[in-house]
């Protein structure tokens, strides 16, 4: 396929703008741009051609099943999307008066009520931009709470080894130690090694549950009740929040701050890869501390600036439009369905779990939450066929593979998770596509190890890419 | 699974040559470039940067992993073996010459390996 | 209540029955009674598509879209064609997960790569990311690169963005840097405070360009003061004067950062917008984020896929410069398409007219008592005095259905920063003088 800059030809374009109906000014010539600039030029037909022929080579769930595990790829509803472009938002100056951004603030405040109620906290800010963003705001949170004490001696944050990699990055980001916790062979935290490693130096503890195994683990309030008895705080990974919305909630499982993920639990679309939205939950003790500003009142809403905030982890007030489509979610689903989706997505898991069991090893022989993990480093001993082949052979399928290779702790991983939105003939559909790779496995493994054959490219030569980066087109 | 006779050992797989008393080469082993897969970068230190034995004083990368290389003595780095910046692959090539970093001024050194004991060690891990 | 869930009650039975459970409930036996939620959630019932549409359309009502809007400080009204909102709304773009699998997801992962050539155009850069969250993050983000054993302080001029030096405040606060605000002198980085405090041991320096009271600064001068004790130097440009004005590059940037709202990308009361970042070939490693490079298959076919990942928190985890994960792919895909629909020719008329119509604005404020704070050169925005009342000014301009200028505060209060792009007409700005005048 050729690239755009391929089909560009000079004095080609769209016509978009006006004449200038003002004298017209030039940089001076020391600020003049002196360096030819490169941009595509074709006409709207050409360009419009162009992108339809990219998205003929995309995957989306609009496409079809995407059980990939600690994503949450749900369906994104269409009613999102619309009322994410009501001009109304759109066209919405961030630093419009307050009067005339009711609307907006409402928005937020909503969205923080039911998210605060979701997941039992007291406060939220909207600003991070993503996960990993929350993660990071959150952790500041904990730092600013023990330096507001005048407890300096906290420098170490606790993150159990079967973490997503994004925890100990943010902990040291956020200019923590990260003490690393091996996890027990049944996947859940070692409490006797989280006694080990409290004590006067830690912050606190981070932590998702269910587990990146998708298991719930059972200790949790013993586990937070240990940090806590230590001086430290208690951080939820809301990654995996669908397989528990209304069962049970971060805040009563002894959470002290949390961040979601919008583009996981609350339908917000994946983008090819953002925006998301990671706002932050606190409990009262934290809520001083949140980036500011942070919205006031009740009939009459305005931005307020608490002195004792972190200040600001980007610019504005988050990703705004990504924060109305979770509204539409919400406001959509309500009371009933909030639990709804999550006793599904459980349902789900569990059942494509139990049909492949006889073929796949399971990593864990007990009932899951809202994913489970196969483990193929039988399957790779038996028969050469790693997990990436798998994975591959399920490209072959028109089924887009499960998350592979995390967790870190189980070996030759594949995470599955349905989410509530797949139909049963969906999962049973893609179960017997796993159940005819694994006989090819066993059969045909050869046919596996070259997969997969009939997508637009074959396995990439990654090793060249990333010794000899090429980034982008040269213009010659 | 390829030894080199004339240099020592450690457990986290890496070999060094001793050229006098106070100066080594520091190289990874055979087994190393095996278990990490093509290499597509090296990170290594600056030159007159002090070393501490047990320390990490460089990172190997491949497509989906990082390694931390571990020093087996404590000293100043007097030479950087740039060609590897370019051409990392050297090291899954030919792993006993493609040399890290000199060292210099050697201080510390923990215990290492001779030929035979990590033989034995590689065929215990091998095993694992 | 609204579900996007299919699976019947027969169908919950089947798969009980498979499972071997009795009832969903019990599918959560883990959970220990005591912190289970009792009841309902405090929520509302939930509500049909169309209880849902009203619902959001009259909080939309309960925001006032001004017709005119001659405000920027960050975020910018430029006119965004047709074919990028259609492009940017095609489900396969939009649903997509993360192009990992690079084989299915090669349409993505094109489109990134086009888009970084694009930012490498724009900036003079060698090398492009594929986006961070915002200006002020990538701001942050590429002092963090900056960062070596022996170079821990890093200067950041009080002339760039508020939004962007808090920002910058807070991930230094977390990464240790040592940040150092070079003050503000007649509107812009004061040069003698900074060639006489820079010290030998200065990570990097950022500057704003344009800043943020508009003016263009002496930004070549301002590298070769950087450049002299061995700092980097980091530009964050107004990607839409880029179409104008010198690229970092040729003020001698090593890094290159801004907001890529201006890009097609809709004011949408702050987000979401986008962080671009480029840098020259020597720093490529130190980009955070994902970057799409280059290869081949086994077939020898051209093709993209995510690459230098060994930099990445998956892999690297604490020892990551950066925890990015996601970044603000549509939002990258939809500048692409901005810039490819304007091209050369497009964004130099944006810049141009944006530039000439601030002027004519600045000129005529000036005829009524608004008068130019600062005596310099400035790109699309620019600073006045007010004659009364800045408060009784903005607002009579609100009743009128028109955003005028920002108001400053601090130290500035009294005076306003006014805006001027491609979208503002003759006329427009006629009216602005001609409803100020009667104030």
């Amino acid at each position: 396929m050729e690239l755009i800059f391929d089909k560009s030809c000079e004095g080609r374009g769209c016509s978009i703008l006006p004449e200038c109906d003002v004298p017209i000014v030039l940089p001076s010539d020391k600020d003049k741009r002196a360096k030819k600039l490169n941009l595509p030029e074709l006409s709207e037909n050409d360009l419009s051609r162009h992108y339809t022929e990219l998205i003929k080579r995309t995957y989306g769930i609009n496409d079809g099943f995407y059980p990939l595990g600690s994503c949450t790829m749900k369906y994104n509803p269409k009613i999102n999307e619309d009322m994410a472009n009501l001009p109304g938002f759109t066209k919405i100056h961030p630093l419009q008066p307050e009067y005339s951004v009711q609307g907006c603030l409402e928005v937020l405040q909503l969205a923080k009520g039911y998210l605060c109620e979701i997941t039992g906290m007291d406060d939220m800010t909207f600003q991070p931009a993503a996960g990993a963003h929350g993660e990071f705001t959150g952790l500041l949170l904990i730092k600013a709470y023990h330096a507001n004490r005048g407890d300096v001696k906290r420098t170490k944050i606790i993150i159990p080894d079967s973490a997503h990699g994004t925890n100990p990055a943010s902990a040291a980001i956020a200019g923590f130690t990260v003490v690393s916790i091996p996890s027990r062979t049944d996947g859940c935290v070692d409490l006797e090694k989280l006694k080990e490693a409290v004590g006067e130096d830690t912050a606190g503890l981070m932590l998702t549950n269910p587990n990146t195994v998708g298991l719930f683990d059972k200790s949790i309030v013993e586990i937070t009740k240990i940090v806590h008895e230590s001086g430290g705080l208690t951080y939820y990974d809301g990654a995996n929040l669908n397989a528990v919305m209304g069962i049970v909630r971060p805040g009563d499982m002894g959470f002290d701050v949390i961040h979601i993920n919008l583009h996981k639990t609350f339908s917000t679309p994946h983008g090819g890869g953002g925006p998301g939205s990671g706002p932050v939950g606190c409990k009262k003790l934290l809520a001083e501390f949140l980036p500011a500003p942070t919205i006031k009142g009740t009939k009459v809403l305005s931005f307020e600036f608490n002195s004792k905030s972190i200040g600001r982890v980007k610019s504005f007030y988050g990703n705004f439009l990504v924060v109305v489509r979770a509204l539409v979610y919400v406001l959509t689903l309500g009371k009933e369905g909030i639990p709804e989706a999550s006793k599904n997505a459980v349902l789900n898991a569990n059942y494509m779990m139990a049909r492949l069991s006889d073929l796949y090893d399971m990593a864990y022989n007990e009932t899951c939450m809202h994913e489970f993990v196969m483990s193929l480093e039988g399957l790779k001993k038996e028969t050469g066929v790693c997990a990436m082949d798998i994975a591959k052979g399920l490209l072959d399928n028109g089924i887009h593979p499960p998350t592979m290779y995390f967790p870190m702790i189980v070996h030759e991983a594949l995470m599955i998770e349905p989410t509530e939105t797949e139909s049963k003939e969906t999962i049973d559909k893609a179960v017997e596509v796993f159940r005819a790779l694994h006989t090819m496995a066993k059969e045909n493994a050869e046919a596996l190890l070259r997969a997969p054959i009939s997508t637009p490219v074959r396995r990439l030569d990654e090793v060249g890419a990333a010794r000899y980066p090429k980034l982008k087109y040269e213009y010659t | 699974m390829n030894f080199q006779e004339d240099v020592m050992y450690t457990e986290s797989h890496e070999w060094i040559k001793f050229i006098d008393e106070t100066t080594v080469l520091i190289g990874i082993t055979d087994f190393a470039q095996h278990e990490l897969g093509d290499l597509v970068f090296v990170n290594l230190p600056q030159i007159d940067d002090a070393l501490t034995v047990g320390k990490t004083f460089a990172d190997v990368e491949s497509v989906k992993a990082v390694s931390d290389v571990f020093s087996p003595v404590s000293g100043i780095v007097c030479e950087v073996n740039q060609d590897l910046l370019d051409a990392p692959q050297m090291i899954n090539e030919a792993p006993y010459l493609a040399w890290l970093i000199k060292v210099s001024n050697i201080s510390e050194q923990k215990k290492m390996l001779n030929l035979e004991q990590y033989r034995e060690f590689v065929a215990q891990e091998s095993e694992k | 209540m609204g579900t996007y869930v299919s699976t019947t009650e027969r169908e919950t039975k089947e798969m009980l029955e498979v499972i071997g459970q009795k009832t969903v409930d019990g599918l959560f036996c883990h959970i220990p009674e005591e912190v289970k939620t009792k009841g309902d959630l405090n929520l509302p019932k939930g509500i049909s598509e169309l209880e849902v549409r009203k619902k959001m359309e009259n909080l939309a009502a309960k925001n006032i879209m001004f017709s005119s809007i001659f405000r920027g400080a960050g975020a910018y009204n430029h006119y965004i064609p047709s074919i990028v909102k259609n492009v940017a709304a095609k489900e396969e773009f939009v649903t997509a997960y993360t192009p990992y699998q690079a084989e299915i997801s090669q349409g993505i992962l094109q489109s990134i790569f086009e888009y970084q050539t694009m930012i490498c155009q724009l900036t003079g850069m060698d090398s492009s990311n594929a986006s961070v969250y915002d200006g002020a993050t990538a701001a942050a983000e590429a002092i963090a690169m900056c960062k070596e054993r022996k170079r821990e302080k890093a200067y950041i001029s009080a002339t760039a963005h508020p939004d962007v030096i808090a920002t910058v405040k807070t991930y230094c606060f977390g990464n240790g840097i040592e940040l150092i605000l070079v003050p503000e002198k007649d509107g812009v980085t004061d040069e003698a405070f900074l060639n006489a405090n820079l010290y030998k041991a200065a990570a990097c320096l950022y500057i704003q360009q344009p800043n943020y009271y508009g003016i263009i600064e002496n930004a070549a001068l301002i590298g070769e003061a950087i450049h002299s004790v061995g700092g980097k130097y980091i530009i964050g440009a107004n990607p839409i004067s880029l179409g104008a004005l010198k690229s970092p590059k040729e003020y001698g940037a090593d890094i290159a950062v801004g907001e890529g709202q201006p890009l097609g990308l809709p004011l949408a009361f702050g987000g979401p917008y986008l962080g671009f970042m480029a840098c020259v070939e020597a720093m490529t490693r130190k980009l955070p984020g994902r970057i799409v490079g280059e290869t081949k298959d086994l077939d020898g076919k051209r093709a993209y896929v995510l690459t230098l990942q060994a930099r990445e928190q998956h892999i690297r985890r604490e020892k990551a410069s950066s925890n990015i994960c996601s970044n603000q792919a549509l939002c990258a895909l939809t500048a692409a398409v901005y810039m490819a629909t304007m091209g050369s020719a497009g964004i130099y008329q944006v810049a141009i007219q944006s530039r000439s119509k601030a002027q004519y604005m600045a000129d005529k404020l000036g005829e009524i008592g608004f008068d130019l704070v600062y005596n310099k050169e400035f790109f699309n925005e620019f600073v006045t005095t007010s004659p009364g009342s800045v408060k009784k000014a903005l607002s009579t301009l609100e009743s009128n259905g028109i955003l005028g200028g920002f108001p400053l505060t601090g130290d500035k209060e009294g005076t306003i920063l006014w805006c001027c792009t491609e979208m503002n007409s003759k006329d427009e700005i006629d009216q602005v003088i001609k409803i100020l005048k009667e104030v």
